[in-house]
């Protein structure tokens, strides 16, 4: 488990990633979720990333199934992002963030 | 349970607890190794998992993790609390893992590639935390309602599948009936070492649930429909066929009721614990002949079960009170249970669960039920069969004398029975029937047959009286048995040929008498005749001598007249003479 905080005023976005150890779909969602909120959210979100493997009860209590899964805690509602988080303009919508193109470059 | 061919290995099995089931699995589920129960809404998928693993907890030991993917926990719990299963008791004890998968489309968002693991993961650590045997899956398809991506689902299915063989745990995986195949799914696909179908058929507006072995790899199994029940106690199987006879029977010989009918009997009665028939037309006393039975029990001490299908018990006990039997202090002391229900009430299965039940609670030592016949109403009549054929059998192994009346058609009685096929489940079978005269109708009684027991072939007239039942004397007529007014007839008949025919002897003695008069009066005269001769004779005789004397007499004077002529020895004494 290893956690990113910006310090100060509490984070805007509280974002909790569970993967599974190192497989490719995890490390993958690590390295997307990682940039996505470094180039989107700096300074603004709080990242928790937590492996299953290491904490087996999560999975129950978190409710999950498809692995590797980004849950969104705030804002707004509960969002569940199954998969390597490579689509990225569904992960932009679904974070509420405005699409890729018309925000960046 | 089952009889294996000993020396051939076996299949391990994972036997399920539940009633009949493991009968017709010859065992219980594939140990180890996932099975499919399939069905459609409401038929009892779901119970039929959670009591394999409640079972599995209470009976054998294996503690067991059921995953829904429906229900919530506390739902689940609640809804088979009322079949005595305590979902959170076991689970507190660490023998029961719930887990309750939510998958609501809404919340889940596919941003990229994915698998189940952690499904995985929540099942290896709830199978791990209470070291579970047993495994329930209720019911995987609504993950294809949560991800849109079919391919990864169905690998991670199979997948999920393989693993949990690895895993040795015996699994249950519900799923919905589809169209044209066995799941909505394809699951049967991925499961192939047993299968389970479950169905809810409404056939005139009854229900009937049944269940069939699809597939069995590596074992043999039952292969038919077989009806089940979901009673009280959980399922029921009802395992017609493979039911075994090798039940205990009894020795001892308990009265009908009525002594003249035990008298037919060669041991005075029928067996305890055999089952009883008795058919006939309609009016024909089948009631108050079991009724008589029932009461007899009851005298004797015994508890009696008496199931009334056509009558309240308050017009059973007034029906009966006007033939000599009351009931009402039976009923009252508890020794008589009536139970009184229209067939329609309920399905037949219903109906078998009822007595099930009484039959447990009372534990009586006989059972009476008036009439079977009714429950075809409710019934087709293979159903109406095998559900008797249950309870005979179910009654049997218990030791509990049954009593069935059966209403039959005035025409072909024998035919009718053989159609519903109870004849030869029982083991006693009486028949009461209208014999029928000019203008009168009468009642006749006779045994068809008495397993293991010699039986009276007469057809027996009876009469229904404020005493109860009589069974009169067999009085036969010239063109055979006879009864009711032509009985009398017959009766005052030979009343009259009797007092004939003793008029006929006495007058035979009389002129015996006669004659032997006669010949002693002729005897008589013979012997007078007889003595006259005699007299004649001896008078001639006498005569005769009376004249040789004075022939004689007459010559020795006339010699003595002339004594010197012929006389040369003067000497004698017929000188001094």
């Amino acid at each position: 488990m290893e956690a990113e905080e910006s310090p100060g005023k509490p984070p805007e976005y509280v974002l909790h990633l569970y993967i599974t150890g190192v497989t490719p779909n995890s490390t993958r969602a690590v390295r997307n979720i990682k940039d996505i909120c470094e180039q989107y959210l700096p300074g603004r979100y709080e990242l928790l990333i937590v492996d299953i493997y290491q904490q087996p009860e999560k999975a129950q209590d978190e409710d999950l199934i498809g692995m590797p899964v980004l849950i969104k805690r705030s804002p707004g509602l509960v969002r569940r992002l199954v998969g390597d988080l490579s689509d990225r303009q569904r992960v932009l919508a679904a974070l509420g963030l405005p699409p890729e193109a018309t925000t960046s470059r | 349970m089952t009889s294996f061919i000993p020396g051939l290995p076996q299949l391990p099995k994972a036997p399920t607890g539940i009633e009949g089931l493991d009968e017709i699995t010859e065992g219980g589920f594939p140990l180890g190794r996932p099975t499919l129960v399939c069905g459609s809404a409401g038929c009892g998928k779901t119970l039929l998992a959670i009591e394999f693993l409640v079972r599995g907890i209470q009976e054998f030991h294996e503690p067991g993790v059921l995953m829904t993917f429906e229900e919530t926990a506390d739902e689940l719990a609640a809804n088979v609390a009322s079949l005595g299963f305590d979902l959170p008791a076991l689970q507190a004890q660490k023998l029961l893992k719930l887990d309750h998968v939510h998958v609501d489309r809404s919340e889940i968002e596919e941003t990229g590639e994915y698998d189940l693991e952690g499904l995985f993961i929540r099942l290896g650590h709830a199978i791990d935390s209470i070291g579970a045997k047993r495994v329930v899956l209720d019911t995987i398809e609504a993950l294809f309602s949560g991800f849109p991506n079919e391919g990864v689902l169905r690998s991670e299915i199979r997948r999920l599948f393989r693993w949990l063989k690895d895993k040795g745990v015996t699994t249950i995986i519900t799923a919905e009936r589809g169209e044209g195949s066995l799941t909505r799914q394809g699951l049967e696909e991925y499961v192939s070492d047993c299968v389970i179908l479950l169905d809810n058929r409404v056939i005139d507006q009854i229900t009937t649930r049944r269940l069939r072995i699809v597939k069995y790899r590596g074992s043999t199994h039952g292969t038919n429909e077989y009806p089940y029940l979901i009673s009280e106690e959980g399922i029921s199987v009802l395992p017609v066929t493979s039911l075994q006879l090798r039940h205990d029977v009894s020795d001892e010989v308990v009265s009908s009721g009525i002594p003249a009918l035990d008298d037919m009997f060669g041991r005075r009665g029928w067996y305890v614990g055999s089952s009883i028939l008795i058919t006939g037309t309609a009016g024909t006393a089948k009631t108050t002949l079991a009724t008589a039975f029932a009461h007899e029990m009851c005298r004797q001490n015994k508890r009696c079960l008496f199931f009334a299908f056509e009558e309240s018990p308050q017009q059973l006990v007034r029906n009966m009170r006007s033939v000599g039997m009351d009931l009402q202090p039976c009923v009252d002391s508890g020794l008589l249970h009536i139970e009184a229900a229209r067939p329609t009430l309920n399905g037949l299965e219903r109906h078998l669960v009822t007595i099930h039940r009484l039959v447990k609670q009372l534990k009586p030592e006989a059972v009476v039920i008036d009439p079977i016949s009714n429950l075809v109403s409710v019934g087709n009549i293979a159903e109406v069969r095998s559900m008797l054929t249950r309870l005979i059998d179910y009654l049997k192994v218990n030791g509990i004398t049954a009593l069935f009346t059966s209403l039959v058609s005035g025409r072909n009685i024998q035919q009718e029975m053989t159609e519903e096929g109870v004849s030869s489940l029982v083991d006693t079978w009486i028949s009461v029937r209208d014999l029928e005269g000019v203008g009168e109708r009468n009642r006749g009684l006779s045994i068809l047959k008495s397993r293991g027991m010699a039986h009276s072939n007469q057809v027996r007239e009876f009469l229904v009286t404020e005493q109860g039942i009589r069974l009169l004397d067999v009085v036969i007529g010239p063109s055979g048995i006879v009864t009711g007014a032509s009985r009398l007839t017959q009766q005052i008949q030979e009343q009259a040929l009797a007092a004939a025919h003793q008029q006929e002897l006495d007058r035979r003695d009389r002129e015996l008498e006669r004659k032997r008069r006669v010949l002693e009066a002729t005897i008589a005269n013979l012997r007078t005749e007889f003595e006259s001769v005699e007299d004649e004779l001896r008078k001639i005789n006498d005569e005769e001598l009376t004249r040789e004397q004075a022939l004689a007499l007459g010559r020795q004077q006339v010699a003595r007249a002339f004594p010197t002529e012929k006389n040369p020895n003067p000497a004698g004494d017929g000188n001094h003479a």
